[in-house]
């Protein structure tokens, strides 16, 4: 059938499953949204107030849905404004397909109004990227422009299409939907290896990531722990992955995790680690990084084996397979030493936090025991993101809407948005002050969609992860972070057209947080928090987990 | 760990800003190539790139991995330098003189050179052959008065019957 560029891009999108995208109008791309106002029935167009906005929440769509997210942005500023949240998604792996417009093509090159090269501009943060020349090849580039970005290891696409592709006619005809290529299976040669490292272990430890929230893999990880009789811990992406009370599981690892999870890791004496990629976060000084362990790295992207750490068995392939494989292959261990002595680190780092006064901790655990287990908990980035990440008691898979490898402050309540636009899941956003202040502006979106979020900002009144730094790290010389503003959140929220509550302490914030979650629709919580309340454990820049700060006390006197 | 010279053959598409795909690579993740070289094959449809650059085997096998990323990149290939025919060529232009000239001539001769342009002013030759006798011919005809030079990077292919396609260890 003869259709118009426009025509055949909304048609493709149908035809690869979309039914919401996400994103903002401009002179580029108003033919595009000229035929989205004919499919209204069939794809729903979110209108955000800022493009960034947009491609948060298509990301927070992706990871909370599994689905490729879309959106799309005019030439220009728009095409600009979705870069960091390109980035985000790129450096978290989550299937993104950005759709922007470019000037007609005989205009490109000419410095054009709001002309941009914007796939120049995404190439290194981008799995690939395309320039649509031609409106014969439209359909068939964003057809592949999904199948990449879902296919081994997902990550953002870019279509750049000029203005005269869109107005274009051409034949379109719908095609079924091509599955990505599945991963080989695992070779027996590479079973049998690590089965041998196994045999050799007393101190196994197992260590997951996104890939494994990706391969849904949670229920082999735990199945293989038993059989081997290992620990399990994962990075910021794995979480939510396994129930968080799952007797094995202790919890996120790394700069900021868990301490029993981080000395536990530093301590193995095998390292069994599925689709997850080492980076400094999780390892600190990867010279130094458990030297003693066997290491086993399972990834379905090669170039992940042996990138960041050497490995003893690198396995590029199925994770899932590998995993049923390998748990089928090893023998049933027992390892009751190791398992005591992880006890005792459990039980060290439960007594660091007895007998303090009311913590952020507290403010999580009321959340955890309030919200029910399907609710999206969802941050932005800072000490609030690492607060969340250690205390919030997962029970749902993807539940943690978070920005791990990018550290995308303001990535919050787009993502939100998104998440509930993708399950019609109701979500907890915990921000701080600072990175809420980055993006708030997508509070009009939450209320015109009524959004049911319950935004709690830790108000420290500081960019606090920055500060607890300058605090440790450069003598308590508070260079621009303290944030002297005299933001009224309850009443921003009320000028949006959402509530607002103020709460102060641990009686109050039940309170109010009882009654907020109740709400169909946005609401903020303005939570005040001590200007100078640490992330604690911390990993010394350079350090090793084998002399982690687990305690206030801990921080030498020249540090204080 | 010890530093190599290594020679990478990919056959990517023969399309426009594949070649920036691929050198915006190796600026993403900080490796110096060497040189460089892109033409065309003997199907229309894909170019080849040869780049040489020095590394670690490490980096190496991360350098390979992360061009076989690439979605326009179609086969990416170590060629052994023992194992592979690899040629390079030199244009080199110096100033003629009465007294140079016939030590400029010998040394042509020497190193199975050729002249290609000869004016009362310069002596234009062109030197091919791998980068180590390039070295060597600029190094001799830095006792002269060098002009210009101009060399274009290594370009090479597995001995025998094979080709990219065939089997190739990392």
């Amino acid at each position: 059938m003869k259709m118009t560029g426009a025509q055949i891009l909304v048609e493709t999108l149908i035809e690869q499953g979309v039914d919401t995208v996400f994103g903002f109008p401009g002179g580029m791309v108003v033919d595009i949204y000229d035929k989205l106002y004919d499919k209204q029935d069939k794809i729903k167009h979110i209108l955000t107030a800022h493009e960034e906005g947009a491609v948060h929440a298509a990301d927070g769509y992706a990871r909370s849905t599994g689905k490729t997210g879309v959106v799309i942005a005019t030439s220009g500023p728009g095409a600009t404004n979705l870069v960091t949240g390109i980035a985000t998604a790129y450096l978290d792996s989550i299937p993104l397909v950005a759709i922007t417009g470019n000037v007609r093509n005989s205009m490109i090159g000419r410095d054009s109004f709001q002309e941009i090269d914007i796939t120049g501009i995404t190439l290194p943060i981008t799995k690939h990227n395309f320039f649509v020349h031609k409106v014969s090849k439209l359909a068939d580039v964003v057809r592949k422009a999904f199948e990449i970005a879902q296919s081994g290891r997902p990550g953002p696409v870019l279509i750049d299409i000029p203005k005269d592709v869109q107005e274009a006619v051409f034949d379109f005809r719908k095609k079924p939907v091509e599955r990505p290529a599945s991963l080989p299976c695992c070779d027996a040669k590479d079973v049998e290896k690590a089965v041998q490292l196994i045999k050799e272990s007393k101190r196994p430890y197992i260590y997951f990531g996104g890939g494994a929230v990706r391969t849904e893999l949670g229920e082999d990880i735990v199945k293989l722990a038993d059989k081997l009789d290992a620990v399990i811990g994962c990075s910021m992406m794995g979480l939510s992955e396994i129930p968080s009370d799952s007797p094995r599981f202790l919890g996120m690892q790394g700069m900021h995790g868990r301490y029993a999870s981080s000395v536990a890791l530093a301590k193995a004496d095998l390292i069994i680690a599925l689709g997850v990629r080492f980076s400094d976060r999780a390892t600190g000084k990867t010279e130094k990084f458990s030297l003693s362990a066997a290491k086993i790295h399972v990834d379905c992207d090669r170039a992940e084996i042996g990138k960041n750490v050497p490995v003893d068995l690198g396995v590029c392939c199925d994770i899932k397979d590998f995993v049923k494989c390998l748990t089928k292959a090893a023998p049933q261990r027992k390892n009751t030493e190791w398992i005591k002595k992880v006890e005792q680190l459990r039980k060290r780092e439960a007594d660091a936090y007895e007998g303090l006064p009311f913590l952020p901790r507290d403010a999580i655990n009321i959340i955890s025991d309030t919200v029910k287990p399907d609710t999206r908990l969802v941050t932005d980035v800072g000490q609030h993101q690492c607060w969340t990440a250690q205390f919030f008691r997962f029970r749902k898979k993807r539940t943690w809407i978070t920005s791990g490898g990018l550290g995308t402050m303001g990535f919050g309540l787009g993502a939100a948005i998104g998440s509930y636009m993708g399950t019609g899941k109701r979500s907890v956003l915990i921000t701080g002050d600072g990175s809420f202040g980055m993006c708030l502006n997508e509070l009009a979106t939450a209320v015109t969609y009524n959004v049911p979020v319950t935004i709690v900002i830790f108000n420290n009144h500081a960019l606090g992860m920055v500060r607890q730094w300058q605090k440790i790290f450069f003598d308590g010389r508070y260079s621009n972070t303290s944030l002297d503003r005299k933001t009224d959140f309850v009443k921003l929220a009320q000028a949006f057209g959402a509530k607002g509550y103020k709460a102060a302490d641990k009686e109050s914030f039940e309170e109010v947080f009882k009654k907020a979650y109740k709400v169909n629709g946005p609401v903020i919580i303005d939570l005040s928090v001590k200007t100078d309340s640490l992330v604690l454990p911390m990993l010394k820049p350079g350090g090793t987990f084998n002399n982690l700060i687990l305690r206030r006390e801990d921080i030498s006197d020249a540090e204080k | 760990m010890q530093k190599n010279k290594i020679i990478i053959a990919i056959y990517v598409d023969n399309q426009y800003g594949v070649l920036s795909r691929v050198t915006a690579m190796f600026t993403r993740r900080g490796y110096n190539i060497d040189s460089l070289t892109v033409g065309e094959t003997e199907s229309p449809e894909y170019s080849r790139i040869t780049i040489t650059l020095t590394a670690e085997k490490n980096d190496k096998d991360q350098v390979v991995s992360q061009l076989r990323k690439l979605y326009n990149v179609k086969k990416v290939v170590v060629l052994s330098s023992e194992e592979c025919i690899k040629r390079e060529l030199l244009l080199i232009k110096v100033r003629n003189t009465e007294e140079a000239h016939s030590d400029i001539v010998e040394a042509t001769n020497i190193f199975r050179t050729k002249i290609i342009d000869f004016t009362d002013e310069a002596i234009s030759i062109e030197a091919t052959g791998d980068s180590q006798k390039i070295d060597a011919f600029i190094e001799y005809m830095k006792k002269f008065d060098i002009i210009e030079m101009c060399r274009t990077g290594l370009v090479a292919l597995d001995r025998g019957g094979t080709n990219i396609w065939s089997e190739h260890e990392d």
